[in-house]
């Protein structure tokens, strides 16, 4: 099973990496998309998957006997989920901004930013 | 003695909700001060208390370590939080005459103040991931405050900050659950242990790698600064100050602890790599600047050889070296942040920001030439200002070490340095204004003038201090470095010292 997720996580980190190398700001945004989810399920796979074991103690706090999920991980990605989901939307929103503003989004063209060719 | 950790992060907090109510009104602006005055207060009883009782920890909502979420403050975080104080003050200041009401309406001042928090926390966190959290709060303030003049400009270097430093956190936190996966804890004390016991070294070194890729990025170290040159010269003055002054070191901050505090089983291989990346750093950072013709530009290049300077203190990492690394970061902080205020008035008197539009402030507003000769030669090195013994002391780590080489990189990047601040004098101070202006701080209104004269006075002042009074500093950082070498103390308090 973590084997298994462990592939799915470099497959989507492999097309995060094809996306974002490809010059257009709308690639590179899901391409990070891909990324973070890539990574957040490499944790989720470190973390060891445990399916069907709850991360809850029996009644008066005993373990349980067989096992027991670690709920940590899940608390981690939690965090991150919604970290990367706020940061998404404002990189979102900056590339509208960047589209109405330059009027397309080759990151290669977005030169305003740089001191003009030729100076003296 | 928690709440003395505590309150450096929940007072900046708390000032952004109150200038953010407040926005737009000068009630919102002077919020903002008076949250700075009371962060640097609280920031002066931290460093009190650190150095009367050495290391102090404090764990949040009561979980013990490594369980819960730990606060630390060893010399170099105390320190640190109290140079942010400092900047935080300063610049909130300078921003009363730069920040008009339109920015301030959009929630400047409240961006303003949630980034020093996100910086403060990631000095104060002894938690791994944590500090991931804090890194993400002061990135999306800086997002905020980086757009938010809203010019053409300034999206495009956005573009680039925003996508670069969006790739280092996601590795970031790729390297934090790995770490986590392999060893079981995020307690940074307690991943001293974790990591030295660890079977599988070589996982423990890719780990470490990629941490360093990610603090790297956020430092601006050689092949992964190209954010930093490509967006600080976009936003308003007051942010490119604190920008400078602050973020690429809360990279710096955390290679120093990552790399003297978890990841030390491998030091031949992950320090040799600091060094020559410090190296290449210090050469390509100044050979930019050389290049440019932009104040702003020539500035944020010369960040990026400086960074240089303290990542090699780091990677040399002997007690003198690491002595050297702290010391650097603590003078360089003020020096930086007052040259990217300085460039913020010469904007301001000439309307350019183009070193060969500008010129003859040396004739019309001598005052401000002064205050740009102590910053500059203290970045290049000049003695007696702090410049000069930050270089000296990583100069001599390198000889005692026999580096040859290193040491004269060193010292011809200093030289160079001296270059790019005689060609900013030149440009900027000394010949005329091509167009035969005489733009003087008399020009400026009167409030205009004192809110932004003064935060660069007390910067400046503070240089020469350090300057003419170097052993005080110089005794504080050894006793930072002596704890960073020497982790003992540092583990004693967060785990107890049953632990240690």
């Amino acid at each position: 099973m973590e084997t298994l997720v462990a592939c799915l996580a470099g497959f989507l980190v492999s097309m995060a990496i094809w996306l974002m190398l490809s010059g257009n700001l709308m690639r590179f945004l899901f391409g990070l998309l891909l990324l973070s989810n890539g990574v957040n399920l490499a944790i989720l796979a470190a973390g060891r998957l445990t399916p069907g074991a709850p991360p809850l103690l029996g009644a008066s706090g005993a373990l349980p006997p067989d096992t027991m999920a670690n709920a940590l991980p899940q608390a981690l990605l939690l965090t991150a989920i919604v970290i990367g989901f706020g940061l998404f939307a404002f990189a979102l929103a900056l590339t509208i901004r960047a589209y109405r503003s330059f009027g397309h989004l080759e990151v290669d063209r977005m030169r305003s930013a740089e001191p003009a060719e030729d100076r003296r | 003695m928690s709440w003395v950790l505590a309150l450096p992060i929940l007072i900046p907090f708390m000032t952004a909700v109150l200038a953010f109510l407040l926005r737009g009104s000068r009630m919102g602006d002077l919020a903002s001060v008076a949250g700075a005055v009371a962060s640097l207060g609280v920031a002066v009883l931290l460093v009190g208390v650190v150095l009367d009782r050495g290391v102090v920890a404090g764990q949040v909502g009561g979980w013990q370590a490594p369980y819960g979420i730990t606060l630390v403050a060893d010399h170099l975080s105390a320190a640190m939080v109290l140079i942010t104080a400092i900047i935080g003050l300063a610049v909130a200041v300078w921003s009363l005459a730069e920040i008009g009401p339109e920015s301030s309406r959009l929630g400047y001042h409240a961006l303003f103040q949630s980034l020093l928090g996100g910086v403060t926390g990631a000095f104060l966190t002894g938690d791994l991931f944590n500090l991931y959290v804090w890194f993400e709060v002061l990135l999306i303030s800086s997002f905020g405050l980086l757009v938010i003049g809203g010019r053409k400009q300034a999206i495009d270097g956005a573009v680039k900050y925003v996508t670069l430093n969006l790739i280092a956190t996601v590795l970031f936190l790729a390297g934090a659950g790995l770490l986590y996966g392999a060893t079981g804890t995020l307690n940074m004390a307690d991943l001293r242990g974790a990591v030295a016991a660890s079977p599988d070294q070589g996982l423990m070194t890719l780990i470490a790698m990629m941490l360093m890729v990610a603090f790297g990025m956020k430092a601006a170290v050689f092949p992964l600064f190209f954010w930093l040159p490509a967006s600080y010269h976009t936003p308003h003055y007051a942010v490119s100050a604190v920008f400078a002054g602050l973020l690429t070191k809360v990279g710096v901050y955390a290679l120093m602890r990552v790399f003297t505090l978890i990841f030390v089983g491998d030091i031949g291989y992950t320090h040799e790599i600091l060094l020559w990346v410090s190296l290449l750093t210090m050469l390509t950072g100044v050979l930019g600047a050389a290049a440019q013709s932009d104040f702003r530009k020539i500035l944020s290049f010369h960040i990026i050889s400086q960074i240089g300077y303290m990542v090699l203190g780091l990677a040399l990492m002997t007690p003198l070296a690491v002595m050297g690394a702290v010391f650097y970061l603590l003078h360089h902080i003020i020096v930086k942040t007052n040259l990217f205020l300085i460039a913020g008035v010469s904007r301001r008197l000439t309307g350019s920001s183009d070193l060969y539009a500008i010129g003859g402030l040396y004739r019309s507003a001598p005052l401000l030439a002064a205050l740009f000769i102590i910053p500059a030669f203290s970045l290049a090195g000049f003695p007696p200002l702090s410049g000069f013994w930050a270089k000296f002391v990583i100069v001599r780590a390198s000889l005692d070490l026999g580096e040859w080489l290193v040491a004269g990189v060193a010292l011809l990047v200093g030289l160079l340095t001296i270059f790019s601040m005689t060609k900013i004098w030149a440009e900027a101070f000394w010949k005329a204004h091509p167009k035969g202006r005489q733009p003087a701080l008399a020009d400026l209104p009167q409030s205009a003038r004192w809110q932004m004269m003064v935060p660069i006075v007390a910067l400046a002042v503070m240089t020469v201090a350090i300057g003419a009074f170097p052993s005080a500093f110089l005794d504080f950082a050894t006793k930072g470095a002596e704890q960073l070498l020497d982790p003992a103390a540092y583990v004693a308090a967060v785990l107890g010292e049953a632990r240690r």
